[in-house]
């Protein structure tokens, strides 16, 4: 073994470590705190002592609010892209504005979300400005895996809808979107592990208020704006560390389906 | 008839998802424009009506360049050994690693730093802990995974008959590596730097709770640090005025930061 493979190898090492040390520092810290009435326990004390049941509600809610607003709009988009837009400058275009739209900063959507949907629309910190802020962000994400997905459908498919005498909706909806309904799957879920973990953008949409949110016009406080404020504030180290695990958890057990759904669909 | 209704329905869809780009431009733009030119002093001091941006662009300089620093080599060297070293079934193996590493949320990985790396740095190198490097540390972690999946693709691009002639011709793998396949794929080496570039100087929650947030020219890896991300996620929630402006304007400047560089990668891929 030559002296550079092995310097790759332990430099593999490490970082496999390092995922592995994260883990087990998490768990170790954070494992002791993480019980059930933790997790349906509501906060008290503004997060020192009782649970985070608000913090998962309204983390369901806004990434739940996002999901229904990008899913949609984005399958449209890649549709749209896919189906019907005649390759051309315009084309072009719009694919560069959305290619565009993914790399712009989180703290940027947030600043844009503030403005447009907090203020100048008056929607408040809430969780219909968080979930439209947030939605965007997503869209991205949700366009181009669909798109994959959708040429990925074999030709043969479509050409045999149209020889049935389907129109093109038809097509689209009863052949086209079936079949490529497990890669927009995936990029849904790709899209939902991201919705979970995102912090700066709505903290400044969403607001932090700790109470149970009961309309989407209410400011609620995610798990990852929760750990942030625990955290920064000082206010408890033992359950910034549960809320630490739950979330990374999540993330992890959401972003593994994701990859098993595409290994399974590889592999049939 | 729904044919045609589908049809504008789509092309609607697509347009809204088009102009989102140009609608933050707008906004951020617009909200910032009259605070454009106060940028340009060289302190911030929001109680004094100054709000020079220099000393967050010195800290959103150093601790990019720091978090390259060491996930450059680091991703590279993590390509070359998913490409040329590890057995296929191995390389399996490791893929999914960096993939998770990559999906750990970036307020987790200032959580972790800023109870473990900061206290770290503090008693062993000096200093309030809150730093540049620990800014740096962490950044690189996290765009660790983007630059080693972008320059494994550049690697695995490049035909099986380079690795084989150059051993033909007798070369050591060092040699194989530093003569042929790092130069044959420099254009993709170079758009995973970029990208990791872009990432960095957008990362906001993680730079926020590791580096101090002192907005004051670091002049040492030691000292504290404040971001142009980190200066608007501190206090955008209170200002008001030309304090609010001014963090629009940051927004502004940062956008156009990171359009410009991820840009340049895409030129660069191309």
């Amino acid at each position: 073994m030559t002296l550079l493979k092995a310097i790759l190898t332990a430099l593999a090492l490490v970082v496999a470590g390092l995922l592995a040390g994260l883990l087990a520092v998490l768990i170790l810290r954070g494992a002791p705190d993480l019980t059930l009435e933790f997790l349906l326990g509501l906060p008290a004390r503004a997060g020192r002592e009782g649970g985070i049941r608000s913090v998962l509600a309204a983390t369901a809610w806004l990434s739940g609010g996002a999901m229904a607003i990008a899913l949609p709009l984005g399958l449209g988009t890649a549709l749209y892209l896919q189906e019907y837009a005649q390759p051309g400058r315009a084309v072009a275009a719009l694919r560069a504005l959305i290619e565009a739209l993914a790399g712009v900063p989180s703290i940027i959507f947030g600043l844009f979300g503030f403005a447009l949907f907090v203020v100048r629309l008056g929607w408040g910190w809430s969780l219909l400005s968080g979930s439209a802020t947030l939605a965007l962000m997503l869209l991205p994400m949700i366009i181009r895996t669909s798109e994959e997905a959708l040429a990925a459908v074999p030709a043969a498919q479509r050409e045999a809808a149209a020889a049935l005498g389907a129109t093109r909706w038809q097509a689209i909806v009863r052949v086209l979107v079936r079949s490529a309904a497990p890669g927009i799957l995936t990029g849904a879920i790709l899209a939902l592990g991201r919705a979970l973990g995102e912090t700066a953008a709505l903290l400044l949409t969403a607001g932090s208020d700790l109470a149970m949110p009961t309309s989407p016009l209410d400011p609620g406080r995610t798990m990852a704006v929760h750990l942030y404020i625990l955290a920064t504030e000082g206010l408890s180290d033992g359950r910034a560390y549960a809320t630490a695990l739950a979330l990374v958890l999540v993330v992890l057990l959401v972003n593994l389906s994701a990859n098993l759904l595409l290994k399974r669909r590889a592999g049939s | 008839m729904r044919d045609l209704f589908a049809r504008r329905a789509l092309f609607l869809s697509a347009l809204l998802s088009s102009v989102g780009v140009l609608l933050i431009a707008w906004f951020v733009l617009v909200e910032g424009w009259p605070a454009l030119p106060a940028l340009l002093g060289r302190v911030w001091s929001p109680e004094d009506g100054r709000f020079g941006i220099l000393p967050m662009l010195a800290g959103s300089a150093a601790v990019t360049l720091g978090a390259l620093l060491v996930a450059v080599p680091a991703g590279l060297g993590m390509a070359l050994y998913l490409t040329e070293v590890a057995p296929p079934w191995l390389a399996r193996l490791v893929r999914p690693l960096l993939q998770a590493l990559a999906g750990v949320p970036s307020v987790v990985y200032g959580f972790v730093g800023m109870s473990l790396l900061v206290p770290a740095i503090r008693s062993g190198l000096g200093g309030p802990g809150f730093s540049v490097l620990a800014g740096a540390l962490v950044l690189a972690v996290m765009i660790l995974p983007t630059v080693a999946a972008v320059a494994e693709d550049a690697l695995r691009a490049l035909p099986l008959a380079y690795r084989e002639g150059a051993a033909a011709l007798g070369a050591t793998p060092w040699q194989v590596v530093r003569r042929v396949l790092l130069p044959a794929a420099r254009g993709g080496l170079v758009t995973a730097v970029v990208l990791g570039m872009g990432r960095a100087l957008g990362e906001t929650m993680a730079v926020l709770m590791v580096t101090g947030n002192v907005a004051v020219p670091p002049r040492s890896p030691l000292d504290p640090a404040r971001t142009l991300t980190g200066n608007i996620a501190m206090e955008i929630g209170y200002a008001t005025g030309p304090h609010r402006e001014a963090l629009f304007a940051t927004g502004a400047l940062l956008l156009a930061l990171v359009l410009l560089v991820n840009h340049l990668a895409r030129r660069l891929a191309r």
